[in-house]
């Protein structure tokens, strides 16, 4: 009798460690994929620490409640999601179609090369030209609305997107080419079977780049003339030296351009699963 | 139908370089010939010549006495490397020139399995290239040349990453699926002892530029047996092929 509960003991005292060692790995797992906020905490403690103390005139670096108050401020009474929304449907329409654009020119100079020789040219032209340079034109051309912010993040996304392209397709083996040959595979097939799959990987890292470039095109046409969007928020904000809101409206960009990476990487991560890569 | 092949002074440049011919060979319908020769010959060029990838400088390839143009539905050919996509499993890789010739995919798996158990591949159906070792891969690329039944094989050292015992198996593997469908072959190889266990005939090339140099008929009866190994007259054979390469 004592035996068996002497046992009855030991088993729990075990079964305990072992629950308490699986509560450990949990807890590690999860601090694993929390490290990413230690840096963004270390920041905004320092943040904190700096104009909790007044180190720097608050018109410089406005207090981090101030902030959060200003936000909450103007998410609640619509500002926010208004600006945020015009600057959304920017980058988002206009990497649709730089990424359209892009791959569509990529496939084709990567496959002939007379093309190359005539397009290179201008898009190596149109890409050492900073932006900045060529958005002003835009918006005489289309106005200050939406079209110029678009076309904007058009011309900035397309190029690493038709670079990576055509970095893609070129790299397709020749050996796997020949195979699609031999096998009397059709041009659509070639594509479908061969081109897609082998080239996706590369082109879906300049897919990455591209989202986070958009969001750069679009600020960079509403900073030039805007009546609406987040980088018109901010370029109000700076000349009434609204310190807090031109925070506001630089930290809801981060969040936009953040999310925005976050969502191609999510997709990426989908695609290549599916063609098992 | 097995058909004959045929080329008639093929001669290949690549720029500046002179890699094969003038190459004159006849392979009658349902032969199996071994080609072989010295690193850097032209071996690879002429059986692309005659898988219709590579353009010619002179002379013609024919199959059936029809000029090749262009790849014919007829002929599979088995690449030096296992030359697999790395994004299909083996199912899929194998199933290739089902799935781009139309076939349903029922078909298509049924196929597939029926051909496993001779490639040793079962319960890998769902592996992808990465995972598999350089003898699988090989055996997954030989499935994939057989699968669609054509009628001339083209093999370009299909063994080389085998190690010598499943190499040997492989090949018998291979001579008994010729027998219940047969075709015409020609294998590269650099083993003398495949090409003679294996093959009708050897041809043997010269260095680069490649020409036919020796055409050494292996007279050993079928169906070949391990053990023909140990008889004098293969013993004679391969020397004869022996003497003629010049490495
Ligand atoms: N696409 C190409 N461009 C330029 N040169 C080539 C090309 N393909 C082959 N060659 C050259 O042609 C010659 C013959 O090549 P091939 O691949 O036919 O030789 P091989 O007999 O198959 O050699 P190995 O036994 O090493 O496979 C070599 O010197 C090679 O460098
Ligand atoms: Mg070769």
């Amino acid at each position: 009798m004592q035996e068996v509960i002497g046992r009855d003991r030991q088993l729990t005292a075990e079964d305990g460690a072992g629950v308490a060692s699986a509560l450990r790995g949990v807890a590690l797992s999860v601090a694993r994929r929390l490290l990413f906020l230690v840096t963004p905490a270390l920041i905004l403690g320092a943040w904190y620490i700096v104009a909790e103390n007044q180190w720097v005139q608050p018109f410089l670096l406005p207090h981090p409640f101030v902030v959060a108050e200003r936000f909450q401020a103007v998410a609640a009474d619509g500002t926010l999601w208004r600006h945020t929304r015009v600057t959304l449907q920017e980058v988002l329409i206009g990497l649709s179609i730089g990424a359209a654009v892009g791959v569509f020119l990529g496939y084709w100079i990567a496959k002939i090369s007379l093309l190359e020789t005539l397009i290179s040219p201008i898009v190596v032209v149109f890409q050492a030209t900073p932006i900045v340079a060529y958005a002003p034109l835009l918006v005489i051309w289309f106005g200050s609305g939406i079209e110029s912010k678009i076309i904007t993040c058009v011309l900035i996304v397309f190029f690493p997107i038709l670079l990576n392209t055509v970095t893609g397709v070129r790299g397709v083996p020749r050996d796997l080419r020949d195979l699609m040959r031999v096998s009397n595979a059709t041009r659509w097939q070639t594509f479908r079977k061969l081109e897609v799959p082998a080239a996706l990987p590369v082109l879906l890292t300049g897919l990455k780049t591209g989202a986070t470039l958009a969001v750069i095109g679009a600020v960079v046409g509403e900073f030039i003339a805007a009546n609406a969007g987040l980088g018109f928020l901010l370029n109000t904000a700076r000349q009434r030296y609204d310190t807090p809101l031109v925070f506001v409206a630089a930290i809801a960009l981060a969040l936009m351009a953040g999310l925005l990476y976050i969502a191609v990487t999510l997709l990426e991560r989908r695609v290549l699963a599916r063609i098992g890569r | 139908m097995p058909a004959g092949l045929t080329a008639r002074d093929v001669v290949v440049r690549f720029g500046g370089l002179h890699a094969l011919g003038p190459a004159s060979l006849a392979v009658a319908a349902g032969q199996f010939v071994a080609l072989v020769g010295p690193s850097g010959c032209g071996k690879s060029t002429l059986i692309r010549a005659f898988a219709g990838l590579q353009s010619l400088n002179q002379g013609a390839v024919y199959i059936d006495d029809q000029p090749v143009r262009q790849p014919s539905p007829r002929v599979q050919m088995m690449f030096q490397s296992a030359n697999l996509m790395p994004w299909r499993t083996v199912r899929d890789n194998i199933a290739l020139p089902l799935e781009l010739a139309g076939v349903p995919r029922h078909e298509r798996e049924a196929r597939v399995a029926a051909l496993l158990p001779m490639l040793g591949l079962e319960g890998f159906e769902e592996a992808l290239p990465s995972e598999l070792s350089g003898g699988m891969a090989q055996r997954t690329a030989l499935g994939r040349v057989l699968v669609a039944r054509p009628d001339v094989l083209l093999l370009d050292e299909p063994f080389g990453a085998l190690d010598a015992m499943t190499r040997e198996r492989v090949g018998f593997d291979l001579l008994d699926t010729l027998r219940d469908a047969p075709k015409t072959v020609i294998m590269v190889t650099h083993d003398i002892h495949e090409a003679v266990l294996l093959s009708d005939r050897v041809l043997v090339m010269s260095g680069r530029p490649g020409r036919i140099i020796e055409d050494v008929a292996v007279t050993l009866p079928r169906p070949r047996r391990l053990d023909m190994v140990y008889e004098p007259q293969f013993a004679e054979i391969a020397r004869a092929i022996r003497a003629a390469i010049r490495f």
